[in-house]
């Protein structure tokens, strides 16, 4: 691995500060280390905002749940206080990864990051976010631009993730065998005016299915998805699932997962 | 940087490159060699230790990033000559072959049983996603598991 400065980001103001052109924020590594390993990234700077106190921590409120950008999956899932919330927010954290992944990895990370089969990114969506970063507030919908790319400037830090208490809601993921990514991850959430359903791994980035959010929006059950052929041109297609495939995959996945509504 | 932590109860100050992977730090600046690099790309687990209790896989760390924190390796694990009760569960219940994954299987074993005091067959599994063994077919991993629920 190249070499370079490792800072200790005492605040938020500190680690913006530091940041440049070719430094990044190091928050549980679990991405950007194995990247910097292979050599597909370097930085002259890594900053590390791990240990920034402002950066921690859950809090909920009758409306929604705020999680701090550098708490780790492990804290997420084990929170009661999120599992109470939103069962489905802690259900997903715990599936992350693996155990020592969920030790290390933060939400924070896993948005900045935006990967195309994160399972956070669904959430964001499906549970109306607010992203709070270093300088301002972004709605999740105008967050997650495309593949690993994301509407925060490079010297911006994401600071929390607020999150509305849905209605009831629920998160089925279909995780690769081997590595657990969600080959497709479907969340959906039914909130006081309407339905969202967010849709992961199945395309270059995290979408809304208006196919299926216009079938449960009229009538909000499994068998309304029945009959519904998606449309799969924009679908991901690999070794592990044809783009036809996906698109029966997250329709599968849509009806477990209103059943699975609470 | 100078590094400052305790490995092992010990109390170590170190420099290190910043680029330095704790598991690089621990086997080549430590010579403590049971903590094993199996797949380098965070997925075999065979490199497991603990930071401040927690397992995490230490080929996916800075060292520096361990900087004031407590590790515990595979060599920490046994007290005055006696192993550690997961260790002597894997003795017992044969729950190695080759053996090169096992200090990552016991470092993940004990933090699974620190956290599910009563873990069920499912529960161990699912706790062991993060380590691979190319040997045992895992039966005999979940049963010395499952032999020192309890004992941790």
């Amino acid at each position: 691995m190249k070499q370079f400065n490792f800072h200790e980001a005492k605040n938020v103001k500190d680690a913006v500060k530091a940041s440049s052109k070719k430094s990044a924020f190091l928050s549980g590594g679990q991405t950007l280390i194995p990247s910097m390993k292979l050599r597909l990234s370097s930085f002259d700077d890594v900053i590390n905002v791990k240990n920034i106190k402002d950066l921690q921590g859950i809090k909920v409120s009758s409306k929604s749940v705020t999680i701090g950008a550098a708490t780790t999956h492990a804290e997420v899932a084990a929170s009661k206080d999120v599992k109470k919330a939103i069962p489905s927010l802690s259900h997903l954290a715990g599936m992350i990864g693996d155990a020592q992944v969920r030790n290390k990895g933060t939400l924070g990370g896993s948005i900045a990051n935006n990967d195309p089969s994160a399972c956070y990114p669904s959430a964001c969506i499906a549970l109306d976010a607010t992203v709070h970063t270093s300088d301002r507030k972004i709605e999740a919908s105008k967050f997650f631009k495309g593949m690993f790319e994301t509407a925060l400037k490079k010297d911006e830090l994401v600071t929390a993730v607020e999150f509305k208490i849905p209605e009831s809601s629920s998160y089925v993921k279909i995780p690769n065998p081997a590595s657990r990514y969600a080959m497709v991850g479907v969340y959906v959430a039914k909130h006081k005016k309407d339905v969202i359903c967010a849709v992961t791994g199945a395309q270059a980035v995290v979408y809304r299915c208006k196919e299926i959010e216009k079938e449960l929006g009229n009538n909000f059950s499994s068998d309304s998805l029945n009959n519904l052929n998606l449309d799969y041109s924009e679908m991901n297609s690999d070794i592990h699932a044809s783009a036809e495939y996906r698109a029966s995959l997250v329709l599968s996945a849509a009806q477990k997962a209103v059943a699975n509504c609470k | 940087m100078k590094l400052s932590l305790k490995v092992n109860g010990k109390k170590i100050e170190k420099e290190v490159d910043d680029n330095t992977l704790l598991v690089s730090f621990i086997r080549e600046n430590l010579n403590l060699t049971g903590t094993h690099v199996g797949c380098d790309t965070s997925q075999c687990g065979s490199c497991v230790v603990h930071v401040n209790g927690k397992s995490v896989k230490s080929c996916a760390m800075f060292a520096v990033d361990a900087n004031g924190s407590e590790v515990t390796t595979i060599e920490g694990l046994e007290k005055d000559g006696k192993l550690h009760p997961v260790q002597e569960s894997f003795k017992k219940h044969h729950g190695l072959q080759c053996g090169y994954c096992t200090p990552g299987m016991v470092m993940s074993s004990i933090d699974l049983l620190k956290s599910h005091k009563n873990p069920t067959e499912e529960e161990i599994r699912k706790g062991l996603e993060g380590n691979i063994c190319r040997c045992t077919g895992y039966q005999n991993i979940v049963a010395s598991v499952k032999g020192a629920i309890g004992k941790v």
